[in-house]
């Protein structure tokens, strides 16, 4: 027999398959083996780019030209609504488009996401490794979409006059915790989408209600007296708040941006992955 | 572990169950669910797909598996896969598993042969480096010239099988589960495949093939299985089985018993 090897769990040399009942499979075994397939989960979403840029004429273009597009018609709308004032006007243009670029790398966390274990039925059906594979490549392919319009950012930013700050280097940190908001919520989407096909029609809607309610088109400090207190439930007032303000503004974000953004993170991620991992065994069935 | 110690069986199947749980909705729904709750409605239907087998194949063996549609030979073949989880009973697994189940899974038409020869290698858990080892083998056995730089879209039927075929059997699995693989390739393909699957066998490693084409099931196996509607009929050379399970087919269901052979 040849050697195999030991240390992984879906291909080891030694199995035992027994009932279970919806519980947790054992979670070092399951990290570990979650940690060497990280390759394949990156290959499938490389693969997934390279596959939609091929028929393309735009290929990528296209991931930059669509928020900078919608950027621009959302600025004409808020300045209606402010009738006609334009004081800061260029802040607003550049915290619009910081705002909006991030809150589009997130709904694409929550829409590849949803549909990736569905998606991805045929491989599901015939291959054996932990299903957390599937949000979590869809998380990449998410950030990698999301990449060219970050670049796009800083001429953006130059252009307006807005100043560049040692607060600046500051910001990764808001994308680093709404990326594990965003994986936390992809996963949580995409069991919900193996037990109910509509969750995929109605998120569209559900993400327009979110832009608008998170700070995108108007300042974290903007929002009215009365909803302030309420406005900490929305995680993306954290996340994107603190975001915007390091990286357009170069101020540091006030303590309780902080605390909240990485308390949604933590809980988002913990929470999606324990309810993903318990229902995991169950898509096979479901699909 | 159990590799030093003396269990020479490949896998162990004891007393297994699968009873699949599936909603009869044709889509489910929040609309449906909801609907369904208004009138106090249960979703979901009971599948008796494997009843209570019981079975043992040591290592070196190539064990068919026939019976008829929906016998539960592919449920049998993902319990074993570790895709679907036993509702009942155990299943010892000795060695590492390579599926061809359902054909060019994880591939992904718009690529290339050669970019699905990687993703295809990632998604069976070899890595990078195992992959470009294996990559001129696969190649070359799947005899596809210079359509291996072409996207799979492009492949016929019997192209694509080819490669899929090609990559499932360089992953140097232990145990090669193979269920119907073998129906689009040409007739040159088929001699090669058998070659390479009786290959496999010679060198201790263990296969499993589905298949309705009982003459490959007498060629390339030395033990075999037949499954009816869940229950394990009969265990036996391939001979034996096949003459039994076609003598079943002529009778019919009620007038067949295993005695009268």
């Amino acid at each position: 027999m040849n050697a195999t090897r030991t240390d992984e769990d879906f291909t080891s040399s030694v199995h035992v398959y027994e009932p279970h009942r919806a519980g947790l499979p054992r979670l070092g075994p399951y990290i570990r083996t979650l940690w060497h397939r990280r390759q394949f989960a990156a290959e499938m979403s490389r693969s997934n780019i390279r596959a939609a840029n091929t028929n393309t004429f735009f290929g990528q273009i296209w991931l930059v030209l669509n928020p900078l597009l919608l950027a621009c018609v959302y600025y004409v709308l808020i300045t209606i609504l402010r009738s006609g004032d334009t004081t800061d006007a260029a802040e607003r243009f550049v915290h619009l488009c910081a705002g909006l670029f991030a809150f589009y790398y997130f709904s694409g966390c929550l829409m590849t996401g949803a549909s990736s274990v569905v998606g991805g039925g045929k491989l599901l059906l015939n291959m054996s490794f932990p299903r957390l594979l599937l949000p979590l490549s869809a998380v990449r392919t998410a950030f990698f979409r999301f990449l060219p319009t970050l670049i796009v950012y800083f001429p953006i930013h130059i252009a307006f006059g807005q100043p560049l700050t040692w607060q600046m280097l500051l910001a990764p940190v808001f994308l680093v915790l709404l990326t594990i908001f965003g994986a936390g919520a992809a996963m949580m989407f995409a069991t919900l989408q193996v037990y109910f096909r509509d969750t995929a029609s109605f998120l569209p809607y559900f993400v327009r209600m979110w832009l608008y309610l998170s700070p995108v088109l108007w300042f974290a400090e903007d929002a009215p007296e009365r909803f302030e207190s309420f406005m900490i439930f929305n995680p993306l007032y954290s996340l994107l708040g603190g975001w915007t303000d390091l990286l357009v503004r170069g101020q540091i974000p006030d303590l309780s941006l902080w605390i909240f953004g990485v308390a949604w993170a933590a809980a988002a991620a913990i929470v999606g992955s324990l309810f993903f991992m318990s229902r995991e065994r169950e898509f096979v069935v479901r699909l | 572990m159990t590799t030093t110690s003396a269990t020479p069986d490949a896998v162990v199947v004891e007393n297994v169950s699968l009873t699949y749980r599936t909603t009869f909705e044709r889509v489910p729904t929040f609309k449906t669910a909801i609907v369904r709750f208004g009138r106090g409605e249960r979703a979901v239907k009971e599948v008796n797909a494997v009843q209570d087998v019981s079975f043992a194949v040591p290592h070196g063996n190539a064990i068919g598996i026939i019976g008829a549609n929906g016998a539960g030979k592919s449920t049998l073949m993902r319990m074993v896969a570790g895709i679907l989880p036993p509702t009942k009973g155990r299943i010892q697994v000795n060695g590492r598993v390579s599926t061809l189940l359902s054909l060019g899974v994880g591939f992904n038409a718009a690529l290339t042969g050669r970019e699905n020869v990687v993703l295809g290698g990632l998604a069976a858990g070899l890595s990078r480096k195992e992959i470009q080892e294996r990559y001129e083998e696969i190649a070359d056995f799947a005899e596809l010239g210079e359509f291996i730089d072409m996207p799979m879209r492009t492949y016929s039927s019997g192209m694509f099988q080819r490669l899929a075929f090609s990559v499932a059997v360089h992953m140097d699995p232990d145990i090669l589960l193979i269920d119907e693989a073998l129906s689009a390739g040409d007739a040159k393909f088929k001699q090669k495949a058998a070659a390479k699957m009786k290959d496999l066998v010679t060198n201790a490693r263990t296969m499993f093939l589905v298949s309705h084409a009982l003459s490959s099931v007498r060629d390339l196996c030395n033990d075999a299985l037949w499954l009816h509607k869940g229950k394990l009929m009969m265990r036996g050379t391939p001979n034996e089985v096949i003459e039994a399970y076609n003598t079943f087919l002529k009778v019919g269901e009620d007038a067949f018993s295993l005695e009268d052979l």
